[in-house]
């Protein structure tokens, strides 16, 4: 499957997950640019203490309050916040308990933290529970605040735990706000307007997790949205040379000779080394080709976005965003 | 540029233990397996740690799975021993309770649920007993080189942090506090925190729960004897990492985002006064040939608007991509040197294929030996 989904459109909550190293947070605000192009107002969450979005965007770390990072073409707008799980602990514990200073002063003893650290679940309720906040939250005109919510979440191989609220409210208090809380988390996550979206690079690592991922999310009823593979470059040789250009079988002669009708000057090294970089090259297209068959497994709406030479930045991010509305993002 | 010289480095009889570190999916595992290899083909005897339970690193050694115990690796060829192993946090936390508890408290101990969460799914206790088994191998004394990677952590800092974390719930202060209020250490807090106490107990208990407090807190008191030997042994391991024996090398992949993991954790250890060794830069991509890429671009248009030499025109596109790769690279390792001059470095050339065996391992190590 190529291309986004109308039911993805449908999705408001946009959670993207990936391997370390895929370039999950880039992509999700790739995909928050794309989200808000056309005049819809975007937030971009960060869960992990990273302030990864704060670096993307070349800018002094967020605090914990929700801050224009950018705006999209047609008058969007992308906010973005860095939940601390702290933080979200007291504000959340001030709407039920007139805390004052005793928020301060829990704060300062290290009691959330020791809440957090003996209930490891209680952590990633907090987050998600900040977030469904946000994806709930009416703005004025009794419309939604945020047309949608996108989660840098945690990489693939702990965020089905930290999806998976049910589970991390079983160390939890049985009764009390936090409980009551989580079922409308429950409630929002397994539904259609959540898609839990994964970043893969055609490699065999990435690839395999991104499976692993896909039948952990399906068995723990989360709703798999796409996969977006990234940093794919274009292959440079007809795919018939390709196959014997991986097995080490150039025609150094018909390169030589090409060469030469180019014009350019070149010695024995130069030719041996362009040789072997082609098979490399090769090698590497063979690889990337076997990974793309693997990943029809996962029988998601696949979006691919070019290798970026020139390195991630802001400018890229609006470069991976039109791309994305040109696949059919919105 | 100051060169890391990785055959050295294993050769010295002087190193003993070396910590392959660096955030998650720059190949830290591979690193730490080919080091092994590297080190077992000119003599060393060594065992490999590792944490990733990824079945492919044992395939890769030729072993059907890897589990708590090393397992030695039989290659013909090397002067030395490789042994690997890969850590099971489960039974390396049992293996303590057992060691450090009489057989009723251990079991006590093993029972409790509070027990069950924390040797299973803190964030901390991976890198604690990362940490401990570690020691146990130093201690073993069957090894004179002990290659450990690290937990693929948020963040490469926290096998430095996680220990401490979990240390300080272990210690139980709080726990005490919060399950016997009425008790000295109660009435101590009550004075420091005055008026916030009953909120405090009160938040904490609704928050988490009476029932997973109660057992935090019988878990502490079956605990309270053992701690001391815990942290002794985490004292003595942390203390193990900065002895000369020790290096760190911090494993990047030459991106901007791990880069800059790698380039905190160069401060971080330097801070604590930790031996770095120094930085392999991970899946690079050096221009084999020395053809300058505007012209190699311009030859190739004109090739491809004649259409006589459609192969020649592609082995130029395939350079020019490469050296735009290759100057990326350098210039991110060079701005990682301008602010860390003293930190030795090499690049390991990619390979284009995944590692699947032994002959694969043993590539990557000649390409860490530079060769």
């Amino acid at each position: 499957m190529n291309g986004w989904t109308d039911e993805l459109t449908r999705a408001r909550l946009h959670v993207v997950t990936g391997k370390g190293g895929t370039g999950k947070t880039t992509v999700a605000a790739a995909l928050a640019v794309a989200l808000a192009t056309g005049g819809r107002r975007v937030l971009l969450v960060e869960v992990e203490n990273r302030q990864g979005i704060a670096q993307l965007f070349d800018r002094p770390p967020l605090p914990y309050a929700e801050e224009r990072i950018a705006s999209a073409p047609g008058g969007g707008e992308v906010r973005a916040l860095a939940i601390d799980p702290e933080a979200a602990l007291l504000e959340y514990l001030d709407m039920f308990y007139n805390l004052g200073f005793a928020g301060r002063t829990l704060r300062k003893m290290g009691a959330i933290e020791f809440a957090t650290t003996i209930a490891p679940g209680l952590r990633d309720v907090l987050l998600t529970g900040k977030v469904k906040e946000c994806v709930r939250r009416a703005g004025k005109n009794g419309r939604h605040e945020y047309d949608a919510v996108v989660l840098d979440a945690p990489p693939t191989g702990r965020v089905v735990r930290f999806l998976d609220v049910t589970r991390g409210m079983a160390d939890l208090a049985k009764v009390g706000p936090i409980k009551g809380q989580s079922e409308g988390v429950v409630n929002l996550l397994h539904s259609g307007d959540t898609a839990v979206h994964l970043v893969a690079l055609l490699e065999e690592m990435p690839v395999r997790e991104t499976l692993d991922a896909v039948a952990e999310l399906d068995a723990a009823d989360l709703r798999p949205g796409a996969v977006f593979v990234n940093r794919v470059s274009p292959p440079r040789l007809p795919a018939r040379s390709t196959v014997s250009a991986a097995e080490g079988r150039i025609d150094a002669g018909r390169v030589r000779a090409g060469l030469e009708a180019a014009g350019l000057d070149f010695d024995e090294d130069v030719l041996d080394g362009l040789i072997e970089q082609t098979v490399e090259h090769a090698l590497r297209v063979r690889m990337e080709e076997r990974a793309k068959e693997k990943l029809t497994e996962a029988d998601l709406p696949t979006l691919e976005l070019p290798d970026l030479s020139d390195g991630v930045d802001v400018a890229a991010v609006y470069d991976l965003a039109e791309v994305l509305v040109a696949r059919g993002v919105r | 540029m100051n060169r890391l010289d990785v055959d050295e480095l294993l050769d010295n009889p002087e190193t003993r233990v070396l910590v392959c570190c660096g955030s998650g999916g720059v190949g830290k595992t591979t690193t730490a397996a080919a080091l092994g290899v590297r080190a077992a083909e000119r003599g060393r005897r060594v065992v490999v740690l590792t944490i990733d339970p990824a079945r492919r690193l044992a395939q890769s050694l030729g072993l059907r799975e890897l589990d708590n115990q090393p397992r030695r690796v039989d290659v013909e060829g090397f002067k030395g021993e490789l042994h690997a192993m890969m850590l099971d946090m489960r039974r390396t936390f049992d293996d303590m309770v057992w060691q450090h508890a009489g057989r009723e408290r251990a079991e006590q101990i093993l029972a409790n649920p509070f027990y069950q969460t924390i040797s299973t799914s803190f964030s901390g206790t991976q890198e604690y007993m990362a940490m401990e088994k570690l020691g146990q191998l130093v201690e073993r004394d069957e090894w004179d080189l002990v290659v450990v990677d690290t937990p693929p952590s948020r963040s490469a800092l926290d096998f430095l942090d996680a220990p401490q974390r979990l240390s300080t719930v272990l210690d139980g202060k709080l726990i005490r506090v919060l399950s016997a209020p009425a008790r000295a250490g109660g009435r101590g807090i009550r004075k420091v925190v005055g008026a916030g106490f009953g909120v405090f107990t009160k938040v904490v208990s609704t928050v988490v729960g009476g029932q997973l407090l109660h057992d935090a807190s019988m878990f502490v008191q079956a605990f309270d004897g053992m701690f001391g030997g815990f942290r002794q042994r985490a004292q003595a391991t942390y203390e193990l990492l900065r002895s000369p024996g020790t290096g760190f090398l911090v494993v990047a992949a030459a991106e901007p985002d791990a880069l800059r993991e790698a380039s905190y954790f160069v401060e971080r250890l330097s801070a604590e006064k930790m031996p770095l060794t120094g930085l392999v830069a991970n899946r690079t991509h050096p221009v084999l040939a020395p053809l300058p890429a505007p012209g190699a671009l311009a030859a190739a248009d004109r090739l491809e608007r004649s259409g006589d030499a459609p192969l020649a025109a592609a082995v130029l596109r395939v350079h020019a991509d490469r050296v735009a790769v290759a100057d990326r690279e350098k210039r991110l390792l060079a701005r990682f040197t301008r602010a860390h001059p003293g930190v030795p470095l090499i690049g390991v050339p990619a390979l284009p294929t995944d590692v699947h065996d032994l002959d694969g391992l043993h590539e990557i190590g000649r390409r860490l030996a530079g060769e």
